[in-house]
């Protein structure tokens, strides 16, 4: 078994390990500093050890690995349709498929895609995958994860990467723990250790305030779920290079004992934020709920959707489905807009990749300011309203 | 009705973000911050409750962790959980979610019969969201994730479960695993008598050997992955102020925007 352990003639007390550990697995006893049993063996406490009184030993587990071969990313679709995340699979996919001289195939399922299956050839993908059955129309966690079992027990890829959407978070784990192999959630990088052909995995922790690499050192394939909105997009060429392959699924009818009764669509609002150019969010700032109407109005004047942070969800001031954040919904648009939001990690960690960040806020030192391009220290309700009246002289001019 | 809810004690990352990275070292500083019960798991906690409550039963909570996460357990107990069980064990160290599933089911597997599990949507130290699902597997359930409404009746239970764009309306017969957003519930804040009573209740603490568990599919052992570093992420430096009068302000900014060419 592996084992880490303090050698407590040289350990001082001094507790700089206790700071860096990331899980608050060391405390001090007796002026000696303790390892808890929720020690994740990451080695942060060794490199910091001035005295060195920290030791590890890992059990070495040498594993042949090499008939695993290949990159795989779940094409995810919805009502037939490709879902965004998907072609950013692809872009990521093709660079690791590269560095390991490997191919790059993407694995469809559903019913009656051929079609898009197709489509995906132009993505600079060498094959494709395609499962048809009924049973797959919609997404359906036993049927999913019994295809993708089924095909990678077969074929054994290396590295599959799925979408860290509701449907990936909700596959992956099912796979992976069906598999006995190493999942690392919603990945925001993804490079390959060229030597061990191991998949770098880099994600944020902790609410955002530390990242953790993660590789999977003795399992195959390794799988991964990636953010949406990260990731560079595919860009479609023009011919179309690979393969499908199509794939008879070996599952029943009774193996999927949860049905879905219904889907429930509310407002379409709730589409439009992932997919938006622009983005104007209302935080705490607004003070009342009724001073929405402001960051409507902004919105609809640059034809952009409405985000807000947490707090003010949370308030009731706007419907959960509006939420930009650790919590909430992860965005990218060409221009965010934050007003009366103070940018705690968590709201950040879901709009720091917009393109151009703008942030009205009264107080200065609000972390916000972080982040933004440009910075406005101002109390937003004298400084929106001239905003939209120059906003809308503007429009006026140009019609 | 036998529920089982399982939570996780975590560091509050509200607390976190405050100032509490060393700007030298750049690493987080954890002192004096406060473990508590991982807050979707207080939803998970809750939803049980409510479930006792009206169709009878009995909620157990379960925890794997180091013994401070005791602390989390008494809580729950004050909430009015009829039982608390640690698994507690040297081995246990070092667990991904691989392992820690896996461990979580043998605790269960030990516990009998059982109608219902509940979780929290991820925890928000790791923010995988992977143990829920993963321990599903590995009891052979189906499952329901991001729950944010469930109904029972009789040996079947209707969740609408959350997706990005919609709410999927969702039915399940029993036993099967849930994991529940925030907006399901208000998790209620324990009675005095409950305080009262959680701190003489005794907690079962369960290790590696009451479990019979293999010892090859826990702790670091048991782990797929291993992280290797951890860091934290370079904090930027802003941009540009841009200040002055009003109307000026509103000026400037619409010209960068459209220096952007994104109006
Ligand atoms: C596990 C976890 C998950 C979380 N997930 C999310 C998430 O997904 N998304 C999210 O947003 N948060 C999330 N949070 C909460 C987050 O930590 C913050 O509490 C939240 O983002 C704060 O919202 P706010 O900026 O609107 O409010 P506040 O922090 O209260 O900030 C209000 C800001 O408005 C400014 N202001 C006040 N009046 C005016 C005025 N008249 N003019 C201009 N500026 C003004 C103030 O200076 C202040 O900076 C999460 C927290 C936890 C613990
Ligand atoms: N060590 C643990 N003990 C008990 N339950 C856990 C543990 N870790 C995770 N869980 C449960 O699994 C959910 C998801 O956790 P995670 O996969 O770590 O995001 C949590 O909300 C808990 O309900």
């Amino acid at each position: 078994m592996s084992n880490i352990k303090i050698i407590e003639e040289r350990c001082s007390g001094c507790g700089k390990c206790i700071s860096v550990c990331p899980f608050s697995a060391i405390r001090l006893k007796d002026k000696k500093a303790e390892i808890l049993s929720n020690c994740n063996f990451c080695g942060a406490c060794i490199e910091v050890c001035p005295q060195q009184a920290i030791l590890m030993e890992e059990e070495k587990k040498e594993k042949d690995l090499s008939s695993y071969r290949g990159v795989w990313i779940f094409a995810e679709q919805r009502e037939g349709k490709i879902m965004p995340v998907t072609y950013e699979l692809l872009g990521v996919g093709r660079n690791l498929a590269n560095s390991l001289g490997e191919e790059l195939s993407a694995l469809l399922l559903g019913e009656n895609i051929k079609e898009q299956a197709h489509k995906l050839l132009y993505y600079d993908v060498d094959k494709v995958y395609l499962i048809e059955s009924p049973l797959l129309k919609t997404y359906r966690t036993p049927f999913y994860t019994r295809a993708i079992v089924d095909l990678a027990r077969e074929k054994k890829p290396e590295i599959i990467l799925i979408g860290a959407s509701s449907i990936g978070r909700d596959l992956a784990p099912r796979v992976a723990t069906r598999l006995k192999t190493g999942l690392t959630a919603d990945c925001t990088d993804l490079k390959i250790d060229k030597e061990k052909r191991n998949l770098v995995q880099i994600r944020p922790a902790f609410g955002g305030n530390i990242m953790a690499t993660i590789i999977s050192p003795y399992h195959r394939p390794q799988i991964a779920t990636v953010r949406p909105k990260v990731m560079k997009k595919a860009i479609p060429g023009k011919i179309s290079s690979g393969e499908v392959i199509e794939y008879e699924p070996r599952f029943t009818q009774e193996e999927g004992i949860i049905k879905v009764i219904d889907i429930i669509k509310e407002e379409k609002e709730v589409e439009d934020l992932q997919e938006a150019d622009i983005i104007v969010s209302g935080g705490r700032g607004l003070g009342k709920p009724e001073n929405f109407s402001l960051i409507r109005k902004l919105a609809n004047l640059l034809g952009g959707a409405v985000g807000a942070s947490r707090a003010v969800v949370d308030a009731g001031w706007i419907p959960s489905y509006h939420q930009v954040g650790q919590t909430g919904k992860t965005v990218q648009p060409k221009l965010y807009i934050a007003c009366g939001i103070s940018g705690a990690i968590q709201h950040q960690v879901g709009m720091r990749n917009s393109e151009v960040i703008v942030a009205i806020n009264k107080d200065p030192c609000a972390p916000i300011f972080n982040i933004a391009n440009y910075g406005i220290v101002e109390d937003l309700h004298k400084f929106l309203p001239v905003l939209i009246e120059k906003l809308e002289e503007r429009k006026k001019l140009k019609v | 009705m036998e529920i089982i809810v399982c939570i996780k004690q975590v560091p509050d990352t509200e607390e976190l973000h405050k100032v509490k990275i060393n700007s030298e070292t750049r690493t987080l500083i954890r002192e004096g911050i406060k473990n508590i019960i991982n807050p979707f798991d207080e939803n998970a906690i809750e939803e049980a409750l409510r479930l006792r409550e009206k169709i009878g039963g009995r909620v157990t909570v379960i925890s794997m962790g180091p013994p401070q996460a005791e602390t989390s357990l008494r809580k729950a107990l004050a909430m009015g959980v009829d039982r608390a069980i640690l698994l507690s064990d040297k081995s246990f160290a070092g667990s991904d979610t691989l392992a820690t599933s896996y461990t979580l089911a043998m605790a269960i597997k030990k516990l009998g019969k059982f109608d219902l599990i509940l979780s929290g949507k991820q925890a928000i130290d790791g923010d995988t969201a992977q143990v829920g699902p993963g321990l599903a597997e590995w009891l052979n359930l189906p499952q329901i994730t991001y729950a944010r409404k469930i109904e029972v009746n009789e040996k079947k239970i209707r969740a609408e479960r959350t997706l990005e764009d919609s709410f999927e309306l969702v039915e399940s017969p029993l036993p099967a695993l849930i994991t529940v957003t925030k907006e399901i519930n208000e998790p209620r804040y324990p009675s005095l008598k409950g305080v009262l009573r959680a701190r003489k209740e005794k907690i079962i603490i369960w290790t590696a050997k009451d479990l019979k568990i293999n010892e090859k599919r826990t702790g670091l052992e048991g782990s797929a992955t291993r992280v290797i570093k951890v860091f934290t992420p370079p904090s930027p430096s802003g941009g540009e102020i841009i200040s002055g009068e009003t109307s000026k302000v509103a000026e400037n900014l619409i010209k960068k925007l459209e220096e952007h060419r994104i109006i």
